[in-house]
């Protein structure tokens, strides 16, 4: 029998690891600009935008990304169409972070006090002027800790697109331990490599929110 | 032609109608104060002029712009009348010279180096030439709303609206903001304040008017209306405001 030593281990599932952090970040940037779009439907002046984007927020709120998954995967097949498992996974995961960031920035802006609308309307602004120059350079403030932290949530879900056969780390993890039979070492590794991936980002977003609320104070 | 012509203005809020037909003309230069009970509709009817409300019936016209629910009349309509609020609504995120210089800017498409001499020429009119740099939240409540004050003037406005300007502030600040409300009447501004300082109404303003119920109550000059109130609401409403 093969013996694997643990730098074997770990050297695979770091390999794998690149492609978490890819998925994440194309997930977190993808997301983040249909976040973006649907965010200015969302709070924009036409109905039938709005509750267009309620709508979606509570399809992709409302259902385990697992089903969401498995629905880019198999769902688009029975059209015939055929979806490598790095689309469907790269898909789902932006199409489930936009319906969370949408809501997270939604109350950001929501969160500027309406005196703001109302003396910038009484200034003469119009809503697109009002938007760039008053409202959303107090709401980003407000929305980049609680954004930096929801990335914490991209980042672990990328965990499920193993299910679909996309290999990144936690899929990685389960091929090793197969080959290896250490299942205790393998995972406590991937979990590990999560842990390092994760903890930089709850922290600074921690470090953000402090910060940030400073500048508000002092400036 | 009066300045401002508010025409038997309606204004209903769901069920409630708390506009039940106004009408008041502003003359060019006139200073006139709405007081009466909360719930009398003077906010409501401060926030029609500007078009902060929309009216159910009657038209309001100021100088010629109408109040029509679009962004081209709003505009219009708010370029000739500013308005100031009592809890001041400076941006945050901006300093005190910023605030001033935003909407030149932004709304009349003013160079930055002109907007930004009116923004100095407007905070040394209020007293406060010296916070340009400085952010709302290290200004005291009296230079806040003075920088509001200055933020509005530099729209160059007809007429400015003032709504419970000094109710938020502390009682040693109030006096500071009133000086630079009285030096604009002085230099003739027409304004329209809704005003709980019984005092300076009677001191500084041409016209008081005592909204009741959604009506214009009573209205004369200050020395009648506060000499000599007519109707039991009135009286009974400046007996209260005695005892307090």
């Amino acid at each position: 029998m093969m013996t694997f030593t643990l730098w074997d281990i770990l050297r695979n599932l770091l390999l794998a690891a690149r492609w978490t952090v890819v998925l994440s970040l194309v997930s977190f940037v993808g997301g983040g600009l249909l976040g973006m779009a649907l965010l200015y439907l969302r709070i924009g002046k036409a109905r039938a935008g709005r509750i267009f984007v309620q709508g979606y927020v509570e399809l992709f709120q409302g259902t385990p990304l697992l089903m969401q998954l498995f629905l880019a995967f198999f769902g688009l097949g029975l059209f015939g169409i055929d979806v490598p498992a790095w689309l469907a996974a790269g898909l789902a995961l932006i199409l489930w972070t936009a319906a969370f960031l949408v809501e997270i920035w939604r109350g950001c802006v929501e969160s500027v006090a309406c005196g703001q609308w109302e003396a910038s309307a009484s200034l003469g602004m119009g809503y697109v002027q009002q938007m760039r120059y008053v409202i959303l350079p107090q709401a980003v403030r407000v929305a980049v800790p609680p954004t930096v932290g929801f990335s914490v949530q991209v980042v672990k879900g990328t965990a499920l697109t193993s299910i679909i056969g996309f290999v990144e780390l936690s899929k990685a993890g389960t091929v090793v331990t197969n080959a290896t039979f250490e299942p205790f070492t393998v995972y406590g590794l991937v979990a590990l490599i999560y842990f390092a991936l994760c903890w930089p980002l709850s922290k600074s977003s921690q470090i953000l929110e402090r910060k940030l609320n400073v500048a508000h104070r002092d400036h | 032609m009066s300045l401002i012509a508010i025409t038997e203005v309606k204004k209903r809020f769901g069920d409630v109608e708390v506009l039940k037909g106004i009408n008041l003309d502003v003359e060019r230069g006139e200073v006139v104060a709405i007081i009466g009970k909360s719930g009398s509709g003077k906010s409501t009817l401060l926030r029609c002029v500007n078009g902060l409300e929309m009216i159910d019936d009657g038209s309001i016209m100021v100088a010629g712009a109408q109040l029509i629910n679009d962004d081209l009349h709003l505009k219009a309509l708010r370029l000739k009348v500013g308005m100031i609020f009592q809890q001041f609504n400076l941006f945050p995120h901006l300093s005190a010279g910023r605030n001033v210089m935003l909407s030149q800017m932004v709304v009349k498409k003013t160079p930055a180096r002109e907007a930004e001499a009116m923004a100095r020429r407007m905070l040394e009119r209020v007293g406060l030439g010296h916070k340009f740099d400085a952010y709302p939240d290290q200004l005291s409540g009296g230079q806040q709303q003075r920088v509001a004050i200055a933020r509005a003037l530099s729209m160059q406005p007809m007429a400015l609206l003032c709504d419970e300007i000094t109710s938020a502030l502390d009682p040693e600040l109030v006096n500071e903001v009133l000086a630079v409300v009285k030096e604009l009447a002085a230099d003739g501004m027409t304004l329209m304040m809704v005003t709980h300082e019984m005092r300076f109404a009677r001191e500084v303003c041409d016209r008081v008017v005592f909204m009741h119920q959604g009506r214009v109550h009573e209205i004369g000059p200050p020395e009648e209306v506060f000499g000599n109130p007519r109707t039991p609401e009135l009286r009974q409403f400046l007996g209260a405001q005695l005892v307090v």
